[in-house]
């Protein structure tokens, strides 16, 4: 075994390692122990997935010397290093970004704190990500819980104190649901381990028994996730957590913890159900439904907030309904449309936000109304502002158009469901468009006063990180082809 | 009159009650009680529609949530009835899984407890996940509750009066040492028998509390203070995160481990699996005392 398939290991413990140490450290030296932290796992997980794309062939990992079933395990192809290069990546992006706000939002002697977090946040999505174990994926899921907690309510305001009871609540009902879930299927099968459940559930299937347990063990697992993740009608708690957050914590919740989740539940489905077994059994109906009608509800609810924040959240709303109707609807162009969204918007969305802070500190508020010309004022802001909006809504040249148009594609898949996929599109994309260029035109619009138009300095970090997004997202919309052979790709291998 | 009062609790939890223009935690205290009382039907029919929906949602809300539950209820139901009989000879849970780790378990990682050894040897990444769940919760914890004020900002009321009470100290000074002496034994004896470094620890920390509350937390500040605390958890938690990421290592890279099962039976045997014990119960203990204080007085 090559030496290079270590690093899944060694990302896990050193995050493990950097957040215990970050406890006795001051605020500077943890913030910095956090942002190599990323940039280490960035480049890690980064030679790793070359050496995926060169070998082809996925690894398992034994996690000590016991090998399935009795032990735990890593799995891992292509996409589980890509995941993890995304994940270190945007967090790494999000702090710089959002370094302004977090000086101003967090409390003097507790800053040291957020950095924990911010580590065991990544630590849970790495292991969410390479686990081969359903149980390990329990326990991560606890740690992501507490820790984007943690995140939500380092702010001590009064919002995000409430916002943070009610993420609190449904995020431990659908910890409580998915861990129904695995004692089923343990109950039925024997096993925790991803492959063995696998196999025995297709026996199981096949042979007609417990039929009644497997659907509901299905349907509780894919619900606990799915509410943790937001989807429709479990979105309610988005738009007070996301919306009142300090925005490095807006971006990573929005961007990264619900996408673990998700990718998370993508893994089960296609490692321990089975595709076959999945989308035979019903349960990828609801899923297509809830999704197709949570992107227009998102969307509507996006449209009557006057505060941007908000109007943001409730977008994120809309933008998992995409990738939960993207897995209903097939195993393969669906699952890669879905795909291929969570990069999208775990890109384009902490971009919106960190951007969204950045003018309304300019502009002294967070409603639309306050932001008349102010990417005159703010021309950095104002550009990541639009261009992320675009992405959002689906604009060529940019990420969003090509998971909108990958969306289309897989609705061709299935004769039913070409008519309904193709109108919610449209239909999201109309009022995407509404929501969205009514900010943008009020930000581009010319100001009353010379006063208005006195720039501001963003100051470099926020800079940096603002190029950063927007060139990702540029890139990976004009040049979308090798990436989505890719994931392609790396579907075939989960 | 029961049912009316649980309902009107829930609803404190409505955003309208607070004052959400709190800017810190601590101003976020509950409005004045606002008297429901019939509005009289305002004007805008725009006003008037989100009145109604208000009120049509307080009123089908609590008949949606029944009807949910029910439903839930059935489909659990129905779970159950087809799940295998619990304790019957042939449950699929009754595998090869369960069979090597009773047969070989005592073999392979050297501790007689077959469950300290699943726990730690077997799957031992869930276990060192499951420790930093606690370090998580702690941290969490210290997030919300740490008082940045000077020492003596917050009195510590509750353990002054009950200082006085002969009758506390006099049982806490028999039993605490007894306490903390038997969770000691039953982190030492993990992988020997029932115990380990879970159980053992929550022991330890009953009987740190036990002490703080009858002798006062300013006692226990000289021992275990918020400095000596993160030490210890950070010594604790990166011996644990290292010697599993060498165990680790070795495993999935074919080589051999320096850590041997020994003979089973011995005090010094099963590895890795009595210094695992050790750092776990350190870190429970910690956490425990750690909860209770600050939940108490706000620091630790």
């Amino acid at each position: 075994m090559a030496f290079i398939t270590n690093i899944p290991l060694f990302s896990i413990v050193l995050c493990l390692l950097c957040s215990v140490v970050s406890s006795v450290l001051p605020e500077k030296a943890a913030r910095r122990v956090s942002l190599s932290l990323c940039a280490v796992i960035a480049i890690g997980s980064g030679t790793l997935l070359w050496y995926m794309i060169a070998t082809g062939t996925p690894v398992t990992y034994l996690m000590g010397h016991y090998p399935h079933p009795w032990g735990n395990e890593l799995y891992f192809g292509i996409l589980e290093p890509l995941l993890g290069c995304l994940f270190s990546l945007v967090m790494a992006l999000c702090l710089l970004g959002g370094k302004k706000q977090l000086s101003a939002d967090l409390e003097d002697g507790k800053r040291h704190f957020y950095y924990i977090m911010c580590d065991l946040v990544l630590v849970a999505l790495l292991a969410l990500t390479y686990t081969n174990d359903l149980f390990t994926g329990y326990v991560f899921i606890e740690i992501c819980t507490i820790s984007s907690c943690g995140l939500l309510m380092i702010r001590q305001i009064g919002r995000t104190t409430l916002a943070s009871i009610r993420y609190m609540i449904f995020s431990l009902v659908g910890s409580g649901l998915f861990m129904l879930g695995v004692i089923l299927l343990y109950a039925i099968t024997g096993h925790l381990l991803m492959p063995n459940l696998k196999e025995s559930i297709a026996e199981l299937w096949e042979g007609g028994q417990y039929r009644t347990v497997l659907i509901s063990a299905m349907c509780l697992i894919t619900v606990g996730l799915a509410i943790k993740s937001g989807l429709f009608p479990f979105h309610f708690w988005m738009p007070d957590t996301y919306g009142y957050a300090t925005p490095a914590s807006g971006g990573i919740l929005s961007g990264l913890v619900s996408k673990g989740y998700i990718f998370f539940l993508l893994r089960v489905i296609f490692r321990v159900f089975g595709t076959s077994v999945f989308y035979q059994s019903g349960v990828s109906h609801v899923l297509y439904g809830f999704g197709a009608v949570g992107i227009v509800v998102g969307s509507i609810s996006a449209m009557r907030e006057k505060d941007v924040f908000r109007m943001i959240a409730y977008s994120s709303a809309a933008q998992i309904g995409y990738i939960y109707m993207g897995i209903g609807l097939s195993p393969h162009l669906g699952v890669l449309a879905a795909v291929f969204h969570i990069l999208t918007h775990a890109i384009t969305k902490p971009s919106l936000f960190l951007a969204a802070a950045q003018i309304s500190d300019a502009a002294n508020g967070t409603e639309r109304g306050a932001w008349h010309g102010m990417a005159h004022r703010n021309r950095m802001a104002g550009l990541a502002f639009a261009v992320s909006a675009f992405s959002m809504i689906g604009i060529p040249l940019t990420m969003g158009f090509v998971s909108k148009y990958r969306f289309a594609v897989a609705a061709f898949e299935s004769t039913r469901l070409i008519v309904p996929t193709l109108t919610v599109l449209a239909v999201s994309t109309i009022l995407n468009a509404w929501y969205f260029m009514r900010v943008v035109i009020r930000l581009y619009e010319p100001p009353k006063t010379d006063a208005d138009s006195a720039p501001v300095h963003n100051g470099a970090s926020y800079t940096v990180a603002a190029i950063a997004f927007l060139a990702v997202n540029i890139t990976l919309g004009v040049a979308a082809e090798p990436l989505v052979h890719l994931l392609e790709r790396s579907i075939s291998l989960l | 009159m029961k049912r009316k009062n649980l309902l009107e609790r829930f609803r404190e939890w409505d955003e309208d009650r607070f004052d959400l223009t709190a800017m810190t935690a601590g101003e976020l205290h509950r409005k004045e009680p606002v008297k429901v009382q019939k509005s009289p039907i305002p004007d805008r029919p725009v006003e008037r529609l989100a009145e109604g929906e208000t009120r049509a949602f307080r009123r089908i809300f609590p008949v949606l949530a029944a009807v949910l539950g029910v439903v839930m209820i059935t489909f659990l139901l129905m779970t159950v009835v087809d799940l295998p009989p619990f304790g019957a000879a042939d449950v699929p849970s009754d595998n090869e899984v369960v069979r090597r780790y009773v047969a070989d378990g005592m073999r392979e990682t050297g501790a007689v407890n077959v469950v300290a050894g699943v726990i730690l040897d077997y799957r031992a990444f869930d276990t060192l996940g499951e420790s930093h769940v606690l370090y998580t919760a702690l941290t969490a914890v210290l997030i919300l509750l740490l008082s940045a004020g000077e020492p003596s900002a917050k009195k510590d009321v509750g353990s002054e009066l009950l200082h006085r009470d002969g009758i506390v100290t006099m049982t806490a000074s028999v039993l605490v040492p007894i306490v903390i002496l038997f969770g000691v034994y039953i982190i030492l004896n993990g992988h020997l028998g029932p115990g380990g470094g879970f159980s053992g620890g929550a022991v330890i920390g009953a009987g740190l509390i036990l002490y703080a509350i009858a002798f006062g937390s300013s006692r226990m500040e000289r021992i275990l203070n918020l400095r000596s605390f993160r030490v210890i958890c950070l010594v604790a938690l990166c011996f644990y995160s290292l010697s599993k990421c060498y165990s680790f290592f070795c495993g999935a890279n074919g080589l051999h481990t320096v850590f041997s099962p020994g003979v089973p039976g011995r005090i010094l045997s099963a590895g890795l699996i009595l210094p695992l014990n050790i750092a776990v119960g350190t870190v429970v203990a910690c956490t425990m005392y750690g909860l209770y204080s600050l939940f108490q007085r706000g620091r630790i």
